[in-house]
């Protein structure tokens, strides 16, 4: 008969705890046993449901923000230049 | 579980370099126009003003151009870009005088994800530690969020954060990086890293309930 080590009858975890290990959940980075206290958490809690989908709406509206662009005078200068490195290139082999 | 949205990984890094070498304009126009405005962020964070990080940029691209024939990818192509960035804002920004010490100790460590004061206390009776002023749930579809203002939102909420902060958020959840990727770039344990984007994260979270909640009560 296997006897559970100690930490696995830890108390629950807390809201206020949980909202500290939002990113160590999604990022992968706990235990098994940690996650399933995680988790277990999560499906009791209501608020705690929310603040995780907060979170992940959080992620995904990051990850979606338009951003400004190199100005166009910037980007033509960059292209020129590369035009200009290759045919150098091609005309005496680099140093 | 790895949950950067955003951008798809390189498709194949082997054909971009090759192509590059072989003077492909078309491929470096696609590489600028991919990374650009992430180098750009990136820069600002180390150079005073938008102009010298624009020009920061400039050099990186002319970094990437002279350095790609040596290039042997042992590190993503992105990473090796982002790594000469580093690299070019940093001797910049050490000549602007504006270096920043770059450490979780310089991250803002301080500070919860939540307001504690939204928590009841912890010997309380029915749930000690539990939300006395929970989340509520966020408008749906949730693209509404990305509507003008919330988008001002979230932009400005990214921008007050301390840059070490900043410079991860900006790189894993904006441009789509690995956490690999971010720890290579900026030198960051995972542990640090992590710490680094929970509260980043946390605060912009919070940038956007705070603006929700005030239009909840306005309208």
């Amino acid at each position: 008969m296997r006897v559970l080590p100690r930490i696995g009858r830890r108390r629950p975890l807390t809201c206020r705890e949980l909202v500290e290990l939002v990113t160590d959940y999604l990022e992968g980075a706990m235990s098994p046993r940690e996650a399933r206290r995680f988790e277990a958490h999560i499906a009791a809690c209501p608020y705690c449901t929310n603040y995780l989908e907060q979170m992940r709406i959080t992620i995904r509206t990051l990850g979606r923000i338009e951003e400004e662009t190199l100005a166009p005078r910037a980007r033509e200068e960059l292209l020129a230049a590369f035009r200009g490195w290759h045919s150098e290139e091609d005309g005496a082999p680099s140093t | 579980m790895s949950s950067a949205p955003g951008k798809p990984p390189p498709s194949g890094d082997r054909d971009v370099v090759a192509a590059l070498r072989r003077g492909d304009e078309a491929a470096f126009a696609a590489l600028v126009d991919e990374y650009g405005a992430s180098l750009l962020r990136v820069a600002r964070l180390y150079v005073p003003t938008a102009a010298v990080a624009e020009e920061v940029v400039q050099e990186t691209w002319l970094g990437v151009l002279r350095g790609i024939d040596r290039f042997e990818g042992r590190s993503s192509l992105k990473t090796w870009i982002f790594r000469i960035l580093m690299n070019v804002a940093k001797t910049r920004g050490e000549r602007e005088r504006r270096s920043i010490p770059f450490s979780v100790a310089a991250g803002g460590e301080e500070g919860a994800a939540v307001d504690p004061d939204r928590f009841l206390p912890a010997d309380d009776e029915r749930a000690p530690g539990g939300w006395a002023l929970g989340p509520t749930r966020w408008p749906t579809p949730e693209e509404s969020l990305l509507s003008g203002e919330t988008r001002r939102v979230v932009l400005d909420a990214i921008e007050k954060l301390p840059p070490s902060q900043r410079a991860v958020i900006t790189l894993r959840d904006v441009e789509g990086c690995s956490s690999e990727e971010v720890r290579n770039v900026l030198d960051l344990s995972e542990t640090n890293q992590r710490v680094l984007l929970h509260r980043a994260r946390s605060r912009v979270r919070g940038a956007i309930e705070r603006y929700l909640d005030a239009m909840e009560t306005t309208t």
